[in-house]
This record gives C-alpha cells, structure tokens and sequence, in this order.
C-alpha cells in the first residue's frame, strides 16, 4: 500500500508566487501608478478599441471609419503627451511608472501579470510610436482615398498601434513578447494588405516565418530567465543581471537569443530578406512599420535588456559584429536597386545596422543608438511618405529610372524630402550629422584594432549612405525627365494633397532639428541614464571628435560627389542595364547579396524535399505498415477459409481429431 | 458381470457409429450412425452411474434421449426438406455453406 | 448546490433526448433539430452551472455518485469531477451545440432528386447515379442527431468516470457514435473511402482499448491481491503499491490505448482518414473532445496510477511528442486535402500536449490541460471554416481555392482567427497553453523544450501557406464569384468560438484556476515536485560572493 494519501491540498496556493526577490541597488524601483498615471492603460486601449469597432462594424463604419482611427491615434498621442510631461514632473530616479492590470497566467511558481511599465526609454518610444503613427494615418487619410477596403487598412493600422505600444509598454519579458508577435501580425496583414497581388502575399507569409525564427530566440530567452531566477519580470531579471548572480554561459545565452529575435524583428543579419520584401505593402506601412516603428523594436529591446547585455561581453561583440555587417549589407545592396522603396528599405536595414552597433558597444552606446533610432524615426519616415507622394504622383511607378526632374512638380515633396535626405546622410546640422556622428565616434572609441575595424566599416557605411542616397534624391527629383504626359504610359505629375502633404512637414521639421535637441546637452543620455546606465561621455578618444567629424563629412561628401557626378553630371539610362554590363558587385547586389538564393537553397528546398519525402513515408512507411497488418490477417483468414468446404463428413472428421487431440492431451498430461 | 464389457460395448459402438458418420453419404445413414454414437455414450454413462453408484449418469443419460428425439425431429425436417428439393439425401451434394 | 447529481444529470438528458429525436418522425426533421439545439443548449448552461459550482481549492472528487453496479467485480456507478475533467466536459458541452447548428442543413444535402441529377451530370455514364442518389436519401436526420446526442453522452460519461471500468465502457462506448457518423454520414460522394475510415478508426481504437481493458483487468488483479478484495474505483486504486514491473506492463496497457486515441506519433494514421472523411461536425467531435480522451488517460491515469512507469517512460514519451510535433507539422505543410491539413496539425498540437504532461511539472501539465480545451476550439473553428468551404465550393482540395477573401471576407477573417489561434499567437488562447507547456518543459528538460519551441515556426507555415494558397492571390474558378460570405446562422456558430479563443486569450485565469490545483496533486501525489530557479532563492548571498 502506499502512503501517498490520494486528497493532498496543493501546497502553490496562487497568491503566493515564488518569486526570488533580490536586495540589490541594481534593482530597477517601478513606482505604481496613480493619478495621471492611473490612465496608462488607455493609450493601448484606445487604438484597439478603434481596431475592434472598424473590424467589427463592417461596412456600416466605411464613411468614417479613417476618421475614427485617426482620433484614436491622435488621443493615444495626447495621452502620451500627457504621461510624459508628468513623468517630467517626478524626480530623475522615480521616472519609472509601472501600472498592474490583471494577472495573466498565474501557475504556481510561474506568475505572469499584465503590467505596464511607463519609464524614460518606454516613454520616448510611445512619443515616437504614437506621434508618428497620428501624422501617417493622417496622410494616409490621403493616400488610401481610393482604396475601396480603407477601412480595414486603418483598422489594421490601429492594430498596429496598439500592439506596437503594448511592445514598448510591457513590464515583464511574455507581455513583451506578446507585442513582438502582435506586431508581426499587424505587419503581415499590412504586407499583404493587396491580398489579390500574389508578391504581396508571398512577402507577408515570409515576413511572418522569418520573424517567427526571431520569436523563437525569444521565446526560449523568455524560458531560461524563468528557469534561472524563476521570473520574467524586469525589475526580478534586471536586478539578478545586475548583481552578477547569473552565470555568465547562461546570461550569454539569454543575450544572444534576445538577440536572434531582435535580429528577426529589425531585418539584421541573418534574418534579413523580408524587410525589403515587405515594401509590397502601401508605402504609409513601409514608413510607420518598416522604418520607423517596428523595425526598430529590436533596437528597443537591446537597450531594455541593457543589464543583460552589460553583463556579457561575448553577446556584445555578435551584436557589434552583426550592426557592422549589416550597415554593409545593407548600404551595398541599397546603391543597385532601382526601386525606389527597395532602395529606402536597404537603408532602413543598414541604419537600424547602425543601431544596433550602438547598443552592442553597452553603456557607451545604449542612448546613442536609442537617439539614432528616433531621429531615424523622423527621417525615414518622411523619406517613405515623400516617396508615397512621388508614387501616388507618377500612377503607382517605383522605379527611379522613371523618375526624373520632379522637384518643380512636387515642391512640398521635395522640399520635405530634401530635408529628411540630408538628414540621413548627416548634413550638419540636421539629425543625422549628430546622432549618426556619435555612433562612428563611440565605435572608434572602442578601442583596439576591433575599435578601428567598427568605427571604419561605420564610416564607410556613411559615405556609401550618401552615395545612394544621393543617387535616389537626384534620380527622382532631378536630371532629365524620364516619363511622358502623353502616350499610352502617360503620366501626370502633380503635388499630393494637403492631407498628404501636411504631415511631411512635421516629419521634416523633426529630422531637420531633432538630431540636434537629442544630442546638445546630453539630454537624451541624461534622461535615459536611469535606465540604461551613464554613458562615458569623458571615455578616452582614440581620435579626436573634431577630426572625426571632419572625416566622416569628408567620407560623406565624397559618397555625394560620386553620385553627383554619376547621376547629376551624366544622363540616367530609363531602362537598367543588363547584367552583363555592371560589375559583379552590382550583380551581387541586385540578387540582395543572394541571400534569397541562399536560403532557398538551404532551407526552402531542404524543407519541401523533406515534406515530399515525409508524405511519402507517411502513406507507404507508417500508413503502410497499419495497412499491411491488416492486409496479412486478411490474407490468413482467406487461406484459412478454404478449409470450410460445406462437406459434413469433413466437418465430422475435423470434430473427430479434435477430439482425439483433447483426449490425447489429457492423457499426456496425466501420465506426465 | 464385469462392468467394464459395457464400457468396450460402449466404445465399439461409438466407433461403428463414429466409422458410420465419416464413411457413409446417406443422410439417413449418417443420422442412424450420430444416434448410435449417442447412444454408446448413453451406455457409457449409465455404466458408470453403476459402477459409481451414483445416480447423476442416469440423469444425464435421459437429458441426452431428451437432446437426441429433439435433434431428430429437427434433424430428419432438415433431411426431407432437402430431399424434397434435390430429389437426394446424400451429405454430399449438400455443401453450398461454404467459405 | 454540491449535493446536486450534476454529472448524472449532464448524462442522462442527452441519452433520454436521443431516444426523443429518435422517435421523431423524418418528415419533421427540423422538429428533430431544434429539440436537440435546445438540449444541448439547456446541457451546456448545466455544465456552466455545474462550473460555477465547483470548488477550485477543495481537493479530490466533486459532485461524487458511487452506486454498486457489478457487486461480484466491485464494478460501480461512480462520477465525480476534479479541475481536469470538469474543464473537458465544459469544452464537450460548449462544442456539441455549435456542431449541431453547423449541422443543420448538412445532413439534408440535395433532395435526392436534384442529387440524382447531379450525380448524372458529374458522371456521364450514369453508374455513379444511382448509388449517390439512394446515399442522400437514405440519411435520416433524426438519426444523425440522436448519435450526436448519444455522443455527448458518451463524452460526458468518459472525463466523469471515476471507476476504471466505468471509464473503459464509457471510452469504447463512443465509438459506436463516431463510427456511425463517419460511416453513413461522412464525404457523400466517397462513399468507399468514408466506409475505409470509419472501420480504420473503430479497428485501431478497439485494439488500443483491448490492450486497455487486459490494463484494467491487471489493475483489479493487483488489487485483489492487496487489499483482499478486487476494485475498479480509481482513487483506491492509486493508492495501490504496484511493483515497478508491473506498473510499467500495465502503463504501456493504458498507453498505448491512449496514444491511438489522442494520437501520437506513429499511432496516428487512421486520424487523417477519419478528420477527412467525417462530417464537418463529426470532425469537430473527434478531434476537438474525442481525442481528448486520450491526453485526458495520460494526465488522469497514467501519471497518478503508474508513478514509477511514467517516470521510467518519460523520455521515451517526450521523444515521440517532439517527433510528433515535427512530422505532424511537415506532413500538414504537404497535405493537399484540407482537412487532412487540418488533422495532421492537430498531430503537433497532441505533441504538444503530451509533452506538456510528462515533463511532469505544475506548468507543463496545466498548460497541457488548457492547451486540451484551447485546441478543442482552435482545431473546432479551423474545421468549421473549411466545412464552411467544402459546402460552398464542393471540394477539400487546396488548389481549387484561390482569393477566396475578396469574395468571403468575414469568411477569411474567420479563417485567419483559427489559424492564428492554432499557431499560438499571443493574444489568442493558444498561445498561453503553449508557452505553458514549453516553459514547464524547459525547467526539467531544456535541450527538448529548446527543439520543441523550434517547431513553432512550422506552425507559422503551415497556417499561412493554408491561408495563402486559399484565401490570398487572384481568384480561382469562374463559380467563385457567387459564393456567398457567412450566412447568419453561420456567423452565430462561429461567434461564440471566436470570442473565447479571443477571451481566453487574454484572461484564462478562470480556467487556470480551475485546472491548476488539480493539476499540482496529481503531480505531487506521484512525486514530481517543479525543478526550483537555478539561481539559489536566498541570492543576495551568492550575489555576495561573485
């Protein structure tokens, strides 16, 4: 008998999680929320309640549904607003706000709740988020005017928003996670959003799967912080980073499959084919989506995970690695396409590269890479919206070589444009003079000969930045007009609407100063010191910060003047040249470094190769075997009933020798 | 009388019975051979109710003349009805219960 | 409320309910189906009722009945629910109604004139004719319903038992339904290939539940030997000291049955045939609750009455769970059928569920239960969908799909929703049980959960590349353009399952609740206790050293 009695209470009453608490003055302190704070749930809310009625209302909110969503962005915003400045208010060490919802999947030592946490890096992204989300529904007011299913774009749209926020917003690591997926849900349904093009749902079902391989990474980061201190909250996992108790092969893990979902989610190397895939989306989404939101979340968790990523030098030195590579990658394929979205997709990648350089250089560089990422926001989202206008304008053309001598036309466009570019090729003093210029400068200042490679491939990327930006900017706007307004491919350019128009200019006047508001004074890295510790701004230099500067404006200019006179000086062929007569780089470069190529080839085909032969073995192995088992008893029972041949004798003879038999046995086993 | 002779009675007659069964094809035959044999088992148990001196043999004995007049009521329909319609009461024509 | 026989009453409505509907003549068909809507409704608001009721903190069984059946075997009537049962009779009571609204009009079919004539015009020849016109016209509603009702019955029956051999009668008692339904009510025009299915599906369970039954006989033996006289009551039983030779014999016993039942890998053959072949409602039943019976046995069986077995088995299970949830994933990514799609998906989704259970840890196996009730809707609605499909467009073969969200919309959202909830999008129901599951792995078996989490992205594709193939790129066919979105009746059916993959999604902790505590016994009575953080609780100490 055991003694195990069957009726045991369980001994992991729900309200007393086995939490591990940690005493440590790395612990993060989240203050709860009260009074304004108290209504920090409603910036996710009111975008997805605006998704809910649009979804569910149907045709009946068509009229104004656009309308609706766009309130609901811009209250969001307002909301946003409003916590900032009362987190203002509050003193530097008590800017973190966090907000208990419900608890969500309480099992024993497994306690997740729904919480938010509303601090200095979380705050700065939901600006950013919110802000920019408000002026592109706005202008998408203008852009999807014709588009029959508007409404369910904009429902979407706040889809988005919500997710996105619920993204920065989480207080532990699952509500996090939940915004990664939910913003890979919203953008695969703005990818394919022309559901009917076949490219555009080929590039949503890749976008998903490959951010799917991300998500695994963080998921199984999620998991381990639960085995390792038995939580996922921030400020448990946070604190025990921080104390040094985890082991350093643990805390290296984490750090790295924190780092292949970041890699998933920001189109960085080797997770980064979908991005540019991902255009065939309306452009409204490439700007919010894929340049200035959620692409950027890795960034964002890297700089969240920042006492994580402090602890483990080896995790840093992949992250560094991988940000270089990818600014390459990135800037190389962006100077061969002609597509003006591809081209500004490659240069999101190479830029979030930069981001990415910046956070995985640790506390030098978790604030420069945050301020790069926001004035990157400003920037490449004007970029998209002005090449959503000149599209709009030349009847749905992306191809630059089409393009041609807009500038007089398009006036706004090119004006915002015009900003936003030199913006992005770091023309002093616009944003990216400063923010970008820090991140060269942090990546030399890292010292050694791994200090010079990064600093040098940063460099190199700014120059080729310039080229192909300056090549896109002068190929659209322009030279020689390449289209006709008359024929059978007429087109007829005109400036966008207002509604269009309007919110470029927020955008541009964003990229124009922003860079500079960020960087003069230290007050980003003053205000995100807090979170993510104080970057050694008196570090040593291994070059000078002038002479850098200078360098980096005479790399740039040098990108510039090559494309000036390539593309400015000489006329542009309407139509590409062939393979056969560009480079092999230029070849490389159009087949995206063949990395399609590649994972096609290794995994694609492997996997349908693998499916065929699982099907196959499937039907003839395991069905197979069932069926032959019942195919054999079959086949016995059919020989077996040949011996009932209808003659009684024989009936008779078989009773008698069975008899005989029963008889036989007894006496053998009574004898025996 | 040594009681054992009517168990060796016994068993002969099973046997012909038995012999019977196996060899002949008409019906009727076969029949007269199955109520030998149950006859002989008949003897066999009435032979050792007496050597046991217990009455259970004999009871079974009647339950078995009980079994065989129903067995012949039923027995003897089946082998008219069948000679009725193939005009032939040999076991032998009648094997269509088969496989 | 507690000395209320709730589960004898969820048991015998059904049963008094069939032999109603049975009575009720084919003329009045439609009689025949609101009388079983509206007992499935009344079913499923007691089995709400009987929820409510419940007591989450009390230990052991509740709503307990014993009454001697079989005196000389020590064979009783006895019921009873604990967290685990009571969520999965919820889940039967909830998707029986939805089935029988989603049924509503599919067993009618064609007038077997019209069918006869469609019959002809597909089949020039006229063979076909005859045979497909008489299979129309031999369906007789009432009876499809009252199998549906003996069903419930017999689902209601199956998690409430708390006597062994009450619970094997219960579990070969349902097949007799299910094989009906297959059989006479499935793919109409396939009439060879549903007869093949249903006798594949009634062979393979009856041979599992043979082994079962020589398991169950072991056990009364066993207990014959200890305590004097022999029982079937299932909580004397697990406190029975079975030697581990035997436990592990009569672990495989009950096994075995289970793993045909849920079906594991390479139990799982016969489950693509039948999910094809059945009925859209039948599938939902077989695949949703049926097959539920077999993770159920795991979890309520195997662990507590075979302790030292199902340790021993652990990694040989776990290692056929991880296969399960790859080969099932691989063969849904190649499937052409639809619902053979749809069937080879839920072969991970028991990979997942088993492997949840024998990680033997709190979270693992509450969020194997949940993951039981949260496949039942995702795996329900999926079938739903592409029943919706089938009855619009005629066919299960993908590739005669194509577009179909321009010209369904709500239909596709639908769609879309289902998959999202199969893959485990957070946000939606799935999601938590699979991460439960995964989480309570990783604490006892890291490098498994680290494989088994890779599988989540072949979740993504086979999803997507259903739903691209069918929904997504230009639309296929001339006679796609007439189909009709959702009809009232079909978003009705559809809503309530929509909303809780949503609700549950974000709140399960009521059901949490529930399961939990449950859950936790059973492991600790066969003692597993969780694997504690790595990092030592009192850790400003160690933090002192570093």
């Amino acid at each position: 008998m055991s003694t195990v009695p069957m009726s045991r209470v369980p001994t992991h009453p729900a309200a007393v999680p086995m939490v591990t608490r940690y005493a440590m003055p790395h612990e993060p302190h989240y203050a709860s929320a009260t009074g304004i704070f108290s209504v920090m749930w409603l910036l996710l809310v009111l975008p997805l309640a605006g998704a809910a009625i649009l979804l569910l209302g149907g045709r009946r909110t068509n009229r104004w549904g656009h309308l609706l969503a766009t309130a609901a962005a811009a209250t969001s915003f307002v909301v946003a607003l409003l916590l900032f400045f009362a987190l203002l208010g509050r003193s530097g060490d008590d800017r973190a706000v966090s907000q208990h919802l419900f608890s969500w999947i309480p099992v024993n030592s497994f306690q997740v709740d729904a919480g938010l946490l509303f601090d200095q890096l979380s705050a700065l992204f939901v600006l950013l988020i919110t802000g920019v989300g408000t002026l592109i529904h706005v202008y998408s007011i203008g852009y999807m005017a014709h588009d029959p299913a508007r409404r369910k774009f904009f429902a979407y749209m706040n889809l988005f928003l919500a997710s996105m926020l619920l993204l920065v917003l989480g207080d532990n690591f699952l509500v996090l996670y939940a915004g990664w997926e939910l913003v890979g849900l919203s953008s695969y349904l703005l990818i394919k959003f022309w559901e009917d093009r076949p490219a555009a749902a080929t590039a949503a079902n890749k976008a998903f799967y490959m951010n799917r391989v991300g998500d695994v990474g963080l998921a199984l980061a999620v998991m381990f912080m639960f085995a390792t201190v038995g939580s996922t909250n921030f400020d448990t996992v946070f604190g025990a980073a921080a104390a040094g108790v985890i082991g350093y092969g643990t805390l290296t893990a984490i750090a790295l499959l924190l780092l292949l979902g970041a890699c998933g989610k920001s189109g960085q190397f080797p997770l980064q084919a979908w991005l540019p895939d991902a255009m065939e989306g309306p452009t409204p989404i490439s700007a919010l989506i894929h340049a200035a939101t959620m692409v950027t979340a890795g960034v964002y968790l890297i700089a969240r995970a920042n006492p994580i990523f402090t602890e483990t030098q080896a995790a840093r030195t992949v992250v560094v690695i991988i940000g270089a590579g990818t600014i390459l990658i990135g800037c190389v394929i962006g100077c061969a396409y002609d597509d003006i979205k591809k081209v500004l997709a490659y240069s999101t990648v190479s830029q979030i590269g930069y981001m990415f350089l910046a956070v995985g250089l640790g506390p030098a560089g978790y604030a420069l890479g945050i301020m790069h990422l926001l004035a990157h926001g400003f920037f490449k989202a004007g970029l998209f919206l002005g090449a959503g206008s000149v599209i709009h304008a030349m009847n749905d053309e992306q191809d630059m070589r089409k393009y041609g001598a807009l500038w007089r036309l398009m006036p706004v466009t090119w004006a915002t444009f015009g900003i936003c570019y030199l913006a992005i090729i770091g023309f002093p003093p616009l944003s990216g003079f400063f923010t970008k210029d820090k991140i060269i400068e942090a990546a030399f200042d890292k010292g050694g000969t791994s200090g010079y490679l990064l600093g040098s491939a940063a460099l190199l990327g700014a120059g080729i930045t310039a080229f192909y930006m300056t090549r896109l900017f002068l190929m659209t706007f322009h030279g020689e007009r390449r289209w006709s307004d008359k024929g059978p491919r007429a087109v007829h350019p005109h400036e966008s609407p207002r509604v269009m128009t309007g919110p470029m200019i927020p955008l541009a006047i964003g990229a124009a100063v922003a860079g500079g508001l960020f960087v003069l004074g230290g007050s980003v890295q003053n205000w995100l010191a807090p979170v993510v510790g104080e970057s050694a701004e008196e570090g040593v230099h291994t070059m000078s910060p002038v002479v850098l500067t200078a360098l980096t404006l005479l790399v740039a200019a040098g990108g510039f003047a090559g494309a000036y006179l390539r593309y400015q000086l000489r006329p542009v062929e309407a139509v590409a040249p062939p393979d056969a007569e560009v480079g092999l780089v230029t070849v490389a470069a159009r087949h995206d470094l063949y990395a399609n190529t590649f994972n096609e080839a290794v995994f694609m085909r492997p996997g349908q190769y693998a499916t065929r032969f699982l099907v196959w073995l499937d039907t003839v192995g395991v069905d197979g075997a069932v069926r032959g088992s019942a195919a054999a008893v079959g086949g016995l029972s059919g020989r077996l009933r040949r011996t009932q041949t209808g003659f009684v004798r024989s009936y008779a003879l078989s009773m008698l020798g069975g008899a005989v038999l029963v008889v036989g046995a007894l006496y053998l086993v009574k004898v025996g | 009388m040594n009681p054992a002779n009517y168990l060796i009675l016994s068993a002969l007659l099973f046997t012909i019975g038995a012999v019977g069964v196996l060899l002949r094809r008409n019906a009727i035959v076969v029949f007269m051979c199955v109520e030998l044999m149950l006859n002989a088992a008949n003897l066999t148990l009435v032979t050792f109710s007496r050597i046991n001196g217990t009455l259970d043999g004999q009871i079974i004995a009647f339950f078995v003349m009980v079994v065989a007049a129903a067995e012949v009521v039923i027995g003897l329909a089946v082998i008219l009805t069948i000679f009725r319609t193939r005009r032939s009461a040999s076991v032998d024509d009648v094997n269509l219960l088969k496989y | 409320m507690n000395s209320f026989p709730w589960l004898t009453t969820l048991l015998v409505i059904p049963v008094v309910a069939a032999v109603v509907v049975l009575a009720v003549p084919r003329r009045f068909a439609t009689l025949a189906k609101q009388i079983t809507l509206v007992v499935t409704l009344v079913e499923f608001g007691l089995a709400l009722l009987a929820t409510i009721a419940y007591e989450p903190s009390r230990a052991g069984f509740q709503f307990a009945q014993k009454y001697s059946w079989i005196r000389q075997f020590g064979v009783s009537y006895s019921v009873g629910a604990d967290g685990i049962s009571l969520v999965l009779i919820l889940l039967a009571t909830l998707l029986v109604p939805v089935v029988v609204l989603a049924s509503w009009d599919e067993v009618t079919g064609p007038a077997p004139a019209a069918a006869a004539r469609a019959a002809r015009a597909a089949d020039p020849g006229g063979a076909a004719a005859g045979p497909a016109a008489g299979v129309v016209s031999r369906r007789s509603v009432p009876a499809f319903f009252a199998l549906l009702l003996v069903l419930e019955a017999g689902m209601v029956g199956v998690f409430a038992a708390t006597d062994v051999f009450l619970f094997y009668v219960f579990f070969e008692a349902m097949l007799i339904p299910m094989y009906f339904l297959i059989g006479s009510y499935g793919a109409v025009k396939e009439q060879a290939q549903r007869s093949y299915a249903a006798v594949k599906f009634l062979l393979y369970s009856l041979f599992g539940g043979l082994l079962m039954l020589a398991a169950v006989i072991g056990l009364y033996v066993v207990s014959a030997d200890q305590l004097g006289t022999g029982t079937f009551d299932f909580a004397t039983l697990r406190q029975l000291d079975i030697t581990p030779g035997v436990q592990k014999l009569l672990f495989l016993g009950f096994f075995i049955a289970f793993a045909i039942k849920a079906p594991l890998f390479p139990f799982h053959t016969w489950l693509p045939d039948a999910g094809a072949q059945s009925p859209t409602g039948g599938a939902i039943l077989l695949v949703g609750v049926l097959d539920k019976v077999g993770t159920f046995g795991l979890i309520r069986y195997c662990i507590p009455l075979f302790p030292k077995a199902s340790s021993y088995f652990a990694p040989m299970v776990l290692a056929l769970a991880v296969i399960g949830i790859f080969y099932g994933a691989l063969l849904a990514i190649g499937q052409r059928d639809m619902k053979r799609l749809v069937a080879y998906t839920s072969l991970a989704h028991f990979g997942f569920i088993a492997m949840g259970t024998f990680a033997l840890t709190s979270q693992g196996g509450t969020g194997a239960v949940l993951y039981m009730v949260n496949h039942g809707l995702s795996t329900g609605l999926l079938f739903l969908v592409v029943g919706f499909l089938v009855a619009r467009r005629g066919s299960r073969d993908v590739s005669a799909y194509g577009g179909m969200a321009r010209v369904t919309p709500v239909l596709a959202g639908v769609f879309l929703i289902a998959g999202l909830s199969s893959l485990a999008l957070p946000g939606l129901n799935s999601f938590v049980s699979e991460f439960l599951v995964l989480v309570g792995t990783f604490t006892r078996y890291r490098a498994l959960a680290i494989v088994a989490t890779c599988g989540i992205v072949l979740a993504a594709v086979y999803i997507l590349y259903l739903y691209q193939r069918t929904m997504t790129g230009p639309l296929v066919g001339e006679q796609a353009r007439g189909v009709l979105d959702l009809s009232l009746r079909e978003k009705i059916v559809v809503a309530p399952v929509v909303v809780l993959i949503i609700a549950l999604g974000v709140y399960p902790k009521p059901l949490i609740n529930i399961i939990r505590p449950t859950v936790t016994a059973t492991f600790e009575d066969a003692g597993h206790t969780d694997p504690a953080p790595t990092i030592p609780v009192n850790a400003s100490q160690a933090g002192g050293h570093s």
